[in-house]
C-alpha cells in the first residue's frame, strides 16, 4: 500500500496496465503534454513510446471511431477527454458502434475499450465544462459505466475497465483529482459492478456515487456524532448497479436517499428510487428521495453556483427530513475554510 | 492605406493589448473565477477584420474570443463583468469568458467548444442569403479547428451555397500544449486544405496588421460581391499560457527562442515603428491614446467590480423562453 492522489492513482493503473500487457494504448487530447491531463498521464509516453501513448487532434468523434477499430482489431484503447463535455462530439461512434458492436453482429466481436471523460465544477466552469452526464451514457444497452470516488478505487475500476472485454465509460470528477488515499500495489483491480458501503448504520440508507459520497460522508459522520446512523453506498459502478448491496440496506433501515452529481430528471437517483419503491416496497418506511442538481445548467458565475451545487450541508438536511428527526446541518457549512466553488485550497483555477 | 484606418489599427491592437493585461495584473485576486484564454501578441487578425466588417455583418467565435468581441465592437464594461461573474456581464454571469455576446454590434456569440460556432456561423450566413443585402459573417477560428469534423461539414455546405461567410483561421501553432506536428501531417498548409474543399483561400503574416487587412478586405468584398465563401489563414503567436494570465515557456512545450523569435514580431512594435517613420502618429499622438485607453479600461474594470451579482434565484432564469 501507499499512499496516493486519485491522479496519481489513475497514472498508476494506466502504467500497470501498460506495463502488462502490450495491447493497451494510451491517447487524447494533452496525454504527453507537460500537464499530462491534470498528472494522470504523466511521463506515460516518455515509460512506454509514442507509438502507445500519444496525443491527438481535435477530432473527437473519429478519433473514438478510430478506437473502436483499434479494440477490434486486438487493442485496448483508453481514450481520454479532458471534459466530458468534450466527449458528447462523439455520442456517435460511442452509441452507434461502440455499444451496439457485439449485438448487432450476433456476438463475434466486442470493443474493449475504455473512454476517461472528466466532471467538472465550479470556480467558473460553467454550462459547457461541468456537465456529470452518466445517466446518458448508463442509458444505453452495451456500455458499462463506472465512477470511482476513492484514489484505491480508481486505480482498481481503472484496470478492470481496460481489461473488461466490453466499452466502458470512466467517469472521473476533477474535484476528486487532489484526494488522497491507500492504493495497493501492482494489477489490483476492484470488479465492475460492485458497490463499496463506506458507512454502516441502521437508520437509512445514502446512495451515492463520485464527489457526492465524499459530500455524504461528511454528512454521515456530522449525524452519527447526533446519533443518526446511515448506511453510505458509494455506487462506484452506475451500470450495472450493484442492486443487491442497495435493497440488503434498504430492508434493514426502510429509508433511502438518493445522491446524484447528474441532473435530476432523467437520472441514475430517479432510477434507484424507482427500482427500489418496486422491489422493497414493503420495506419501505418512508418515500425515496434523490437529491441531484437542478435541472438547469451550471452557469459561470459564482454567485449562482453557490445555491446550485449540493454539498454535505444539504445531504444532512435531507437525512435529517428522511429520518424525521431535527438534525443539525449548518456547521458544516461554516467550518467549510475555502470558497464554496473549488474542492479546496489546492485549486486556484484555471480548470 | 490612409492615416485614420492605419491609427485605428494601432489604437485597436494597443486597447485590447491593454485590456488583456488589465486581466493579467487582476486575476491572481480571484475575483475573475473563470478560465480566461488571452489573446496577447494575436491582437493583429482581430483589429484588421473589426475594421473591415460592418456593424451589420455578423461574427462568432470560441474560447479565446476577448479580442474578437472588442473588435467587432463589443462593450468592453459588459465583458470586464461577465468575466467578474456580475449581474451586469453580458451574459449576466451565466455564460463568463468562454461566452461572450453583442448582438447590438453583431457580435452573435462566443464558445467553448472547439469549433461549436463553425456551423453556426454558417446558419447565420445561410440566413442572411435569404435575405436582401450584402452582410457577411465571420467565423474566428483557431489551428485546431481544421482537425475537427464539423469545419469539413459545415465549409462543404458553405461553399455548396456560396454562402457570404468569411473564415478567419488565427494559426498560432499550438492547441494548448499540442504543436501542429501532433495533429496534422507534416508540411500541410491549412489554407491549401480549405482551397481543397473549395473555399477561395489567402494567407499571409497576421503580425502585420497592415497585410492582415488588405488581405481581409480583399476576402470580403469577393464575398459581398458574390464570390463565395473565403479562407483567410493568417499566422500569429499567443505570448501568454494558454489559459490563464502567465507564462508558460517553462514547462517545454514550446522553446524559448521561438517564443523570443516571435515576440520580436510583436505586431504593435512594428505597426508603431511604422507609422512613426512615416510620421503619422508621434509620442503626443501615443500619450494620448494611451491615457484615453488607461481610462477606458480602469473605467471598465471599476464597472465590473462595483456591479452586483447576479440575485441566486437567477440560476434558474434563462432556461427557456417566458
Ligand atoms: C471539442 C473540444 N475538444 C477539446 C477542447 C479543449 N480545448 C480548449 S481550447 C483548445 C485548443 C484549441 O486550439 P486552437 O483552435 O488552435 O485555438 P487557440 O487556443 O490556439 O487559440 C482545446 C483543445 C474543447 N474546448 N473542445
Ligand atoms: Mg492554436
Amino acid at each position: 500500500m501507499s499512499k496516493m492522489t486519485f491522479a496519481a492513482a489513475i497514472r498508476d493503473g494506466l502504467a500497470v496496465a501498460l506495463d502488462r500487457d502490450p495491447k493497451v494504448l494510451v491517447y487524447g487530447l494533452g496525454v504527453p503534454d507537460p500537464k499530462g491531463v491534470f498528472g494522470t498521464t504523466m511521463g506515460l509516453q516518455q515509460q512506454f513510446g509514442s507509438r502507445r501513448v500519444f496525443d491527438m487532434p481535435t477530432s473527437e468523434n473519429a478519433m473514438t471511431g478510430i478506437g473502436v477499430g483499434a479494440a477490434l482489431g486486438g487493442m485496448r484503447p483508453v481514450l481520454t477527454h479532458q471534459r466530458l463535455d468534450f466527449a458528447l462530439l462523439s455520442l456517435d461512434q460511442i452509441v452507434n458502434n461502440a455499444a451496439k458492436w457485439r449485438f448487432m453482429f450476433g456476438g463475434k466481436r466486442g470493443v474493449p475499450i475504455t473512454i476517461r471523460m472528466i466532471i467538472g465544477r465550479g470556480w467558473g466552469q460553467g454550462p459547457t465544462h461541468s456537465q456529470s452526464l452518466q445517466a446518458w451514457f448508463a442509458h444505453i444497452p452495451g456500455l458499462k459505466v463506472v465512477m470511482p470516488t476513492t484514489p484505491e478505487d480508481a486505480k482498481g475500476l481503472l484496470l478492470s475497465s481496460i481489461f473488461d472485454e466490453d466499452p466502458v465509460i470512466y467517469l472521473e470528477h476533477r474535484w476528486l483529482h487532489n484526494l488522497e488515499g491507500e492504493v495497493p500495489p501492482g494489477d489490483h483491480r476492484i470488479p465492475i459492478g460492485s458497490a463499496r458501503t463506506l458507512r454502516s448504520g441502521g437508520d437509512a440508507t445514502v446512495v451515492a456515487m463520485s464527489l457526492m459520497s465524499i459530500e455524504a460522508l461528511h454528512a454521515a459522520d456530522h449525524l452519527a456524532l447526533q446519533g443518526v446512523h446511515c448506511d453510505l453506498i458509494d455506487l462506484r459502478t452506475v451500470r450495472p448497479i450493484d442492486w443487491p448491496s442497495i435493497e440488503a440496506s434498504v430492508r434493514r433501515t426502510g429509508r433511502l436517499l438518493v445522491v446524484d452529481t447528474g441532473y435530476q430528471t432523467g437520472g441514475i437517483a430517479g432510477e434507484i428510487v424507482a427500482r427500489i419503491a418496486g422491489s422493497c416496497w414493503k420495506d419501505l418506511r418512508a418515500a425515496p428521495q434523490r437529491l441531484a442538481m437542478p435541472d438547469v445548467p451550471e452557469a459561470t458565475s459564482q454567485a449562482l453556483t453557490e445555491a446550485y451545487h449540493v454539498r454535505a450541508e444539504h445531504i444532512a438536511r435531507a437525512i435529517g427530513q428522511l429520518v424525521e428527526k431535527p438534525v443539525e446541518f449548518a456547521s458544516l457549512a461554516a467550518e467549510r475554510r475555502h470558497p464554496h466553488d473549488v474542492p479546496g485550497d489546492w485549486f486556484k483555477g484555471p480548470f | 492605406m490612409n492615416a485614420d484606418l492605419s491609427r485605428r489599427l494601432l489604437r485597436d491592437m494597443i486597447r485590447i493589448r491593454a485590456v488583456e493585461e488589465g486581466i493579467v495584473t487582476r486575476y491572481s485576486q480571484q475575483k475573475m473565477r473563470c478560465p480566461v484564454h488571452l489573446s496577447v501578441g494575436q491582437e493583429g487578425p482581430s483589429v484588421a477584420v473589426g475594421a473591415v466588417l460592418r456593424p451589420t455583418d455578423l461574427a462568432v467565435s470560441g474560447h479565446r474570443a476577448h479580442a474578437h468581441y472588442l473588435a467587432k465592437g463589443g462593450d468592453l464594461p459588459a465583458m470586464i463583468a461577465e468575466i467578474y461573474g456580475k449581474a451586469t456581464g453580458c451574459c449576466s454571469g451565466k455564460g463568463g469568458s468562454m461566452h461572450l455576446v453583442d448582438e447590438r454590434v453583431g457580435f452573435m456569440g462566443s464558445t467553448a467548444i472547439v469549433g461549436g460556432t463553425v456551423p453556426v456561423g454558417v446558419g447565420l450566413a445561410l440566413a442572411k442569403s435569404l435575405g436582401a443585402g450584402d452582410d457577411i459573417v465571420c467565423i474566428f477560428i483557431g489551428d485546431a479547428v481544421l482537425e475537427t469534423g464539423v469545419f469539413y461539414e459545415s465549409a462543404s455546405f458553405a461553399v455548396l451555397r456560396q454562402l457570404p461567410v468569411l473564415f478567419l483561421c488565427e494559426n498560432n501553432l499550438y492547441s494548448v500544449y499540442s504543436p501542429l506536428s501532433v495533429r496534422q501531417p507534416e508540411g500541410r498548409s491549412l489554407a491549401g486544405v480549405a482551397a481543397g474543399i473549395g473555399l477561395g483561400t489567402s494567407s499571409g503574416n497576421g503580425n502585420d496588421v497592415a497585410e492582415a487587412y488588405d488581405l481581409i478586405a480583399a476576402a470580403v468584398a469577393k464575398i459581398r460581391s458574390g464570390g463565395g465563401p473565403q479562407f483567410v489563414e493568417l499566422a500569429t503567436y499567443r505570448w501568454r499560457e494558454h489559459c490563464g494570465p502567465l507564462f508558460d515557456n517553462d514547462i517545454g512545450y514550446r522553446t524559448v527562442e521561438e517564443f523570443e523569435d516571435w515576440k520580436a514580431r510583436d505586431p504593435i512594435a512594428a505597426f508603431t515603428a511604422r507609422l512613426f517613420a512615416v510620421k503619422t502618429i508621434d509620442d503626443k499622438w501615443l500619450a494620448a491614446e494611451g491615457a484615453a485607453i488607461d481610462g477606458e479600461i480602469e473605467a471598465a474594470f471599476r464597472f465590473a467590480e462595483q456591479s452586483p451579482f447576479p440575485e441566486p434565484s437567477e440560476r434558474f432564469s434563462d432556461l427557456y423562453a417566458a
